[in-house]
């Protein structure tokens, strides 16, 4: 298994007590499976993702990716599971302002020591994106940063790809087409890919789909 | 609606106390340099003004020698009996202890009205026990308190003295400066009966000389007054950064507030109005406090300006400082103009910003590449405008115009060239961490360009004034040897004693020079005429700075005179041109001589012809050479033997050695003012890098997510304010050196006269420069120190709405 989280709970401390976001929460995810996260505002489908990407540390329960639980990994180790191994896209985008095209696709990977130019060139090809690797963030359309933020988060060849809300910020169109090419990419990487989405009908298109209600799966 | 509109716009500061702290804060020590400036100023020029005003010599007309040197007191008798309402004054310098005070011996039968600021009438004085020896002595508090435990006739307090003044009888006055029957001018009263002959008839040698506009001593003083001021200003303008960077941040953060408030119906003209008020009010509070810690920092720097002024002037200021409403209100008002100032261009932004202008709480620090141009253009135009005043213009004015054009220009251009430096640092950079901290730092640049303006004003002034110190005192310190070079200087106390102790030192030493000298007025300003001896001392040993070839035998035979660098320089004197000592009597100048620290014009001349031409010269100081093994000796038989007190006697390392402690005194404030200014330097990068790193979050938090620790990030932080560091002193390191050429070629020689050589000094800007990185990193360091205790809770908020 790739990603095995076992009842896992996380909470947040807040102005008018503990807020409980998971409670006991359980999943799986295999090499080159896609799983669509759904649910209401608040449920905890963002906290579930980035506790799989190894932003956060869960309260109780077992995080095992590749069979080793990072749950209890020190920072330097969490940080470099994250350089390697997951590959992070946003609803925000949040690429980085002061680097151009060029260099946001490269980052990840050439952190990790897993960047390869054939590949990052292919992707920028896929991805539409050869003319503009002279721009920046700031110079680019919604639809535009987000191509590049996925191709940010493939460039190194992750195993896992963790998107949170990846076409929220897009109008339909635009979306369909950014999940379209992800996909696309994803299955020719075999990576596994665990998205949250508000949108039933994105979600139909993943493999498997789950239902986060009150922090628990239904 | 005002004080709704009030409430939302101040709750800004409720939840950015910080901010709010940095801005008062900035603005407080802005001020308070300024303020420390002025209080200083002023309380040393109300000393001048009691000075100048002692027995109404501000406000009367004076009969007097056209050379300012004494004359009997016959002339003053014969004007009275020709029906003159005059009053006769004598003024000179006496040494009791270790204290010299000028004396000012007055006639109060005759003193005019106007004049009469002292009643000697009066029941603690008594006008019996005035004109009669002993005599008394009026004289401030801070005087008598110098003079306890020293013999003097009894002595009265007065308000109207300043310090170091004495004022007495004429006729104890004479007796104490070895001047019977002289005196050095007469006072004329405003009223004059209208029959008295001409006064060509009565005293044709005496000239009739309106009371003078400005006092010797405040000309005199007046660069290094002016000196301070711009290190003050310079000192506002580095904390005037703090408030327009806080300002403007602040302004920038409300933008979505100021949308809100009109969208709902607030008038522009109301909310700018109520910008203005908030301006207004914070200003005032900062500029209160502001001057209240001038204060503070005035009184510590207070006796060393004193002691500078006594030392190189011979101004009395009292070391304590008096409340000057003055200074309140120019303290307040420039407090209150800088906010303004600062503020302006975002009140013209809010003003002309449309209603439903996007809220981009980052928009500000989006600076475009055409404002960048446009900044370096007024730049560059600046630094073409310093120059072209430095070389046209003249004046001690136009000099500090052309330095503060040269600092502002050179700051305007700081953040184009931080730029292209960081944008080449990106392009060498072969490592994706490397490349991300140049290109990251390149993009904090706006946030940080007014904070890092003003640290390149603050290392530019301590490069560039530190230079000029060093110089100074490396010219100085080498001049002092060519100038003192014999083993002991002696001062008697009386002309009898001074002949005797000649007579006994010279069958006991090499030589015996006498440093005699007189005062006098020449080119209307007061200037002191030294006599020399024919010896080998002053051959083998003063540098002359152009001279004719014979130089010395010309001085020898009575057929020239010398002139010290700042008279030649202040009267544009050329060799060969006349100096006319006396009426009638004028000598070619044979040579200019360099006399660093003293700002008073001076000449020397043959000894013999002094004392023909100046019979009243003071002829109580000699020069001694000797073998310098035997001099401790013969200082202590002489000593012995006339029992003059230890300071009468000195040796050559006594006299440098108090040399140096004035020039270290003069520049101990300057020093004092550059730390002051670059504290206020190093407070604006905190408070910028403070207010920026809650923005900086948005901006870390992806370089976290993909695999940067917190850790690594936060060395970063500090990293990039080192950098940051060394790149701006790499900037200040050529406006320092403009700096320091301006102030020993242009400011120097337009303030005192003199132009010192250059030196450069390494070890002191790499002193600098370290300084700098450690004060950057170490105010990088406490933002940096907060994003390690960030909670991966706080960071992923940046990526998600909801959890």
């Amino acid at each position: 298994m790739l990603l095995d989280l076992q009842d896992v709970s996380k909470s947040y401390p807040t102005g008018e007590g503990v807020l409980q976001v998971l409670r006991g929460v359980s999943l799986a995810l295999g090499a080159g499976e896609s799983l669509a996260l759904t649910g209401e505002s608040g449920s905890g489908k963002s906290t579930l993702l980035h506790l799989a990407g190894g932003l956060d540390r869960p309260d109780s329960g077992a995080i095992r990716f590749e069979g080793k639980d990072i749950a209890g990994l020190g920072d330097r180790d969490l940080a470099a599971f994250r350089r390697v191994s997951v590959g992070l896209v946003f609803q925000q985008f949040n690429l980085i302002p002061s680097l151009d095209v060029r260099a946001n696709l490269a980052f990840q990977a050439r952190l990790g020591d897993r960047y390869d130019a054939a590949w990052t060139g292919r992707l920028t090809e896929r991805l539409g994106l050869a003319g503009l690797l002279d721009r920046y963030p700031e110079q680019l359309s919604g639809g535009q940063q987000q191509r590049v933020a996925i191709g940010r988060a493939l460039a190194g060849r992750p195993r896992l790809i963790l998107a949170d809300e990846p076409t929220g910020n897009l109008d339909e169109a635009t979306g369909d087409a950014v999940l379209d090419l992800m996909l696309a990419l994803m299955a020719e990487t075999g990576a596994a890919l665990l998205m949250v989405t508000h949108s039933t009908r994105l979600a139909s298109r993943l493999g498997r789909r789950l239902h986060l209600a009150a922090g628990k799966l239904s | 609606m005002l004080t709704q509109g009030f409430v939302v716009l101040l709750s800004h500061w409720r939840r950015h106390k910080l901010q709010f702290a940095m801005l008062l804060l900035g603005l407080a020590l802005a001020t308070a340099l300024w303020s420390a400036v002025q209080a200083i100023n002023g309380e040393a020029r109300a000393s001048y003004a009691r000075a100048a005003a002692v027995v109404g010599q501000d406000r009367l007309e004076q009969l007097a020698r056209p050379d300012g040197t004494r004359f009997p007191q016959s002339g003053y008798i014969a004007l009275r009996k020709a029906g003159w309402l005059v009053s006769p004054v004598i003024e000179g310098e006496k040494r009791f202890g270790a204290e010299r005070l000028r004396i000012l011996g007055v006639d109060p039968l005759t003193l005019p009205s106007e004049a009469a600021q002292v009643n000697v009438g009066a029941a603690d004085i008594g006008l019996q026990r005035f004109i009669t020896p002993p005599g008394v002595f009026i004289v401030s508090a801070e005087t008598a308190e110098r003079l306890k435990g020293v013999e003097t006739p009894p002595l009265r307090i007065s308000d109207a003295l300043p310090p170091g003044m004495v004022l007495t009888d004429i006729g104890i006055a004479q007796g104490l400066l070895d001047a019977p029957g002289q005196v050095s001018r007469l006072l004329v009263a405003a009223k004059q009966p209208g029959h008295a002959r001409p006064l060509a008839e009565v005293t044709p040698d005496l000239v009739r000389r309106a009371p003078p506009e400005e006092s010797d001593l405040s000309r005199l003083t007046g660069s290094f007054h002016l000196n301070l001021t711009a290190f003050g200003f310079l000192a506002f303008a580095v904390g005037l950064f703090i408030v327009h960077s806080a300002i403007g941040l602040a302004f920038e953060q409300r933008r979505p507030a100021i949308r809100t408030l009109r969208a709902v119906g607030l008038p522009l003209g109301v909310l700018i109005m109520l910008m203005v008020v908030e301006l207004l009010v914070l200003s005032t509070a900062a500029g209160l406090i502001g001057v209240a810690l001038g204060y503070g920092v005035a009184s510590l720097l207070l006796p060393d300006v004193a002691a500078s002024l006594r030392g190189l002037y011979g101004a009395e200021v009292p070391g304590t400082l008096s409340v000057r409403p003055s200074v309140w209100g120019l303290g307040l008002a420039i407090a209150v103009a800088g906010t303004l100032a600062s503020a302006a261009s975002r009140l013209w932004r809010i003003a002309s910003m449309p209603l439903l202008a996007p809220a981009r709480p980052r928009a500000w620090s989006l600076a475009s590449e055409r404002a960048l141009r446009l900044q370096a253009a007024g730049g560059l135009l600046l630094l073409a405008m310093a120059g072209l005043t430095v070389f046209l213009g003249s004046g001690l004015v136009a000099g500090f115009a052309s330095l503060g054009a040269m600092l502002l220009g050179a700051a305007l251009l700081l953040p184009i060239m931080l730029s292209a430096l960081l944008k080449l640092g990106e392009r060498l950079s072969t490592r994706v961490v490397a490349q991300w901290f140049w290109a990251d730092t390149r993009q904090q640049l706006p946030g940080l360009s007014l904070a890092l303006m003003a640290l390149l004003l603050a290392l530019a002034a301590n490069a560039g004034v530190g230079t000029m110190v060093q110089s100074f005192r490396q010219t100085f310190v080498g001049w002092l040897d060519q100038r003192l070079p014999s083993e002991l200087y002696v001062t008697t106390r009386s002309l009898d004693e001074s002949r005797k102790v000649h007579d006994w030192l010279s069958s006991r030493s090499d030589a015996v020079l006498p440093i005699w000298n007189a005062d006098l007025r020449l080119f209307g300003q007061p200037v002191q005429v030294f006599g020399v001896a024919d010896h080998a001392t002053y051959r083998d040993h003063w540098t002359m700075l152009e001279a004719v070839p014979d130089v010395w035998d010309r001085i020898a035979r009575g057929e020239g005179v010398l002139a010290n660098e700042q008279l030649a320089r202040r009267q544009k004197l050329k060799l060969g041109d006349a100096i006319p000592l006396q009426a009638g009597v004028s000598l070619p100048l044979a040579g200019v001589f360099s006399d660093y620290g003293n700002p008073r014009g001076q000449v020397m001349m043959g000894v013999d012809g002094l004392v023909r031409l100046f019979p009243d010269a003071s002829r109580l100081r000699y020069a001694v050479r000797i073998a310098p093994d035997k001099a401790p000796q013969l200082a202590a038989e002489l000593r012995k033997a006339f029992g003059l007190p230890q300071g009468n006697v000195v040796d050559q390392e006594t006299v440098k050695a108090f040399s140096l402690r004035v020039f270290e005194r003069t520049f101990a404030v300057t020093a004092a003012l550059n730390v002051l200014t670059l504290g206020v330097a190093g407070l604006a990068i905190f408070a910028s890098l403070l207010t920026l790193s809650g923005m900086r979050l948005s901006q870390l938090a992806p370089a976290w997510a993909m695999g940067l620790t917190l850790r690594r990030l936060a060395l970063l932080e500090v990293l990039r304010g080192a950098a940051l560091a060394v790149f701006t002193m790499l900037a200040a390191a050529p406006v320092g050196l403009g700096l320091a050429w301006m102030l020993l070629a242009v400011i120097n020689v337009e303030a005192f006269g003199w132009r010192l050589p250059m030196h450069l000094f390494p070890f002191d800007w790499l002193r600098l420069l370290l300084l700098a990185v450690a004060s950057a990193a170490l105010a990088a360091l406490l933002p940096a120190l907060w994003l390690t205790r960030r909670s991966p809770a706080d960071l992923v908020k940046v990526f998600a709405n909801e959890r």
